[in-house]
């Protein structure tokens, strides 16, 4: 069997298989169970290695699912195809590759905390974890609602895992009804083209697309969903609640499965509605990037949840991604691709993977804190320095990460974006600016009010493994960006260009 | 087609230790005979000084005057965050109900 040829597949399966067997695995004890997962995900981890390098040194990877040749996308009784087929383009490995780190790295820090009701718990993150890697791998639509469904439902239980205190089940009521929402509405646009053209393949779809009414008003659909799972402002108000009331591990891993959602939109409007978009997308997308930046900003300035401060903060990063989209797919429109166009997607591809890093990183030591003291009040906490060296300057490298302060990566992919955005309109890159400025002023008053002045209360450092996860993301965010080219080249770049040409992604699937 | 970032990673490694050096010469010729005690004590007039832990600025404290110069702003995004899931479904239904306005009729 070559193994080789069924990666696409054994990525989603592994995890899935590991998902059902955890509960069991749980009876045999904590040890055992933890191991189990590590296992699980660590080779889902290097699968995803293997099947990322193979798309970056040789192209396009397809998989058609139950068929005898998983590389036969439209069999031969038939004229398009009818099978749930796999496609795995430059900007679907880049995509794979952040979603299992993160989720990797996110279960390497729930070890040291996740005790009670563990093997629910690692159910659900293995589950998680499918939903993500399935939204970003499928070339089918209606999997992409499959794998949506997996994902919300998933993510909802995650975020109601602490139970006792009562808001995370309310958070999470509130994440799953607004996600059945927008789950309708991914589903009725679904229906609507698959009514029209008796096809549910995107690069299929994308070919015979014309744009009618119909088509628009599933554009207007998937686009209003998707923007929304992403956390555009002023749709984002589940966020705060969703990501602040989440174990601590869990709000990292919640920034993957919302850019999952951010991928579902970039698939829509850049492979099936490219060669179709008008003005209305990119105006869209940029006025909303723009609205999550500042209600971003400003409403983080007003927390006093360090949590729910870091969430808004989050809403602003993803404003700054959907930013520098929105000004690549202007310049496309504009025939200004070389000018600005591919600068700006650049920026903002990088952006996605920046963001996740340096939230991330922010949100893995606001856990630590929380699970210290017990207490996520800015203002009863302080002097924490004293007793947690280690998270006060891993906090500060976060910190000058997502304010965009040089060498840190947060400064590599903002300096992209606002040249980018700049050549477009200077009044857009001055917004991004000041809104970074402000950032910075929001993440000194929480390191003042947490880490600096006297000794409020005993406490110890974050354990061992909250440290080791921390140190990892800490060392990536120094290192890109010291060494940017490194990413830009080998996993930014392709994605980028999967995103301007969808002629490849097209003609994988349906030849010629 | 695409360019990469036009940094080179030695500079800033080198201006982090330039930076450094000259943060330690600063610290060095400060005074070696500087104990502490009476002298770090600031003088209030007088008064005795507050302990520390009473003087700590807390969270809500910090950039006050940013927050009354944009109170209306404030007041009218508190309200937008209600914390209720309505209000959540609205904002949502209602910007793609302003997408389709904008799809269907402003552009034909």
């Amino acid at each position: 069997m070559n193994y080789m040829l069924h990666l696409p597949a054994l990525i989603i399966a592994l995890p899935l298989f590991a998902a059902f067997l955890t509960p069991l695995i749980d009876r045999a004890g904590k040890k055992a169970r933890n191991i189990f997962v590590f296992i699980f995900m660590a080779i889902t981890f290097i699968l995803c290695i293997l099947l990322a390098k193979d798309v970056f040194n040789n192209g396009i990877r397809i998989y058609v699912m139950g068929s005898p040749d998983p590389t036969e996308t439209i069999p031969s009784q038939a004229a398009v195809p009818i099978r749930i087929v796999l496609e795995i383009d430059g900007l679907s490995a880049f995509m794979i590759l952040i979603s299992i780190f993160i989720s990797l790295v996110g279960l390497i820090y729930s070890f040291s905390h996740i005790n009670e009701k563990g093997g629910k718990f690692y159910t659900l993150f293995l589950l998680m974890v499918v939903g993500m890697l399935g939204m970003e791998m499928t070339g089918d639509l209606f999997n992409l609602f499959v794998f949506l469904e997996i994902l919300s439902i998933s993510s909802a239980a995650i975020i109601a895992f602490e139970t006792k205190r009562g808001m995370p089940v309310e958070a999470a009521i509130k994440y799953i009804v607004i996600s059945s929402i927008a789950a309708l509405f991914v589903l009725f646009a679904v229906g609507l083209l698959y009514g029209e053209y008796d096809l549910l393949n995107m690069a299929a779809i994308a070919e015979v697309m014309k744009f009618t009414n119909i088509d628009k008003i599933a554009l207007i659909l998937f686009f209003s969903a998707f923007a929304m799972k992403a956390g555009a402002a002023p749709m984002h108000m589940w966020l705060p609640d969703a990501y602040g009331e989440a174990p601590g591990s869990m709000s990292m891993v919640l920034i993957v499965t919302t850019q999952a959602s951010l991928y579902a939109l970039l698939r829509i409007c850049f492979t099936i509605y490219y060669q179709h978009l008008n003005i209305i997308i990119p105006s869209a997308i940029i006025i909303l990037g723009l609205i999550s930046i500042f209600i971003g900003v400003t409403m983080a300035l007003a927390q006093e949840d360090i949590k729910r401060l870091i969430a808004y903060a989050a809403v602003a990063e993803v404003g700054y991604i959907l930013l520098a989209i929105g000004v690549g797919l202007y310049g496309i429109l504009h025939g200004e691709i070389d000018k600005y166009g591919l600068r700006a997607l650049q920026g903002g591809m990088f952006h996605i993977f920046n963001d996740v890093l340096d939230i991330g990183l922010l949100f893995l030591v606001a856990g630590g804190i929380i699970y210290a003291t017990k207490e996520r009040n800015l203002n009863k906490l302080g002097g924490l320095a004293h007793s947690m060296k280690y998270s006060s300057i891993l906090f500060l490298i976060g910190l000058a990460a997502v304010a965009g302060l040089p060498p840190m990566n947060g400064f590599a992919s903002k300096i992209i974006i606002y040249e980018a955005v700049y050549k477009v309109s200077p009044i857009l890159s001055i917004i991004a600016i000041l809104a970074s400025i402000i950032m910075l002023a929001i993440f000194v008053k929480i390191f003042h009010s947490v880490f600096t002045g006297p000794k409020l209360q005993e406490i110890k450092e974050a354990p061992k493994l909250m440290l080791l996860s921390m140190i990892i993301i800490a060392a990536l965010i120094i290192f890109f960006g010291l060494f940017p080219d490194v990413i830009i080249k080998n996993i930014v770049d392709p994605a980028v260009k999967s995103l301007i040409d969808n002629l490849p992604y097209i003609s994988k699937v349906m030849g010629g | 087609m695409l360019k990469g970032i036009y940094w080179d990673p030695i500079i800033w490694i080198i201006a982090f230790i330039v930076i450094g050096v000259i943060a330690y010469i600063v610290r060095a010729v400060g005074k070696k005979e500087y104990k502490g005690g009476e002298q770090i004590k600031p003088y209030l007039s007088g008064m005795e000084e507050p302990s520390k832990e009473k003087v700590h600025v807390r969270a809500s404290n910090i950039y006050w005057g940013f927050f009354d110069a944009l109170k209306g702003y404030y007041h009218t995004m508190k309200k937008m965050h209600s914390g209720n899931i309505n209000d959540y479904v609205a904002w949502f239904v209602g910007i793609a109900a302003i997408l389709f306005v904008i799809m269907f009729v402003v552009v034909i």
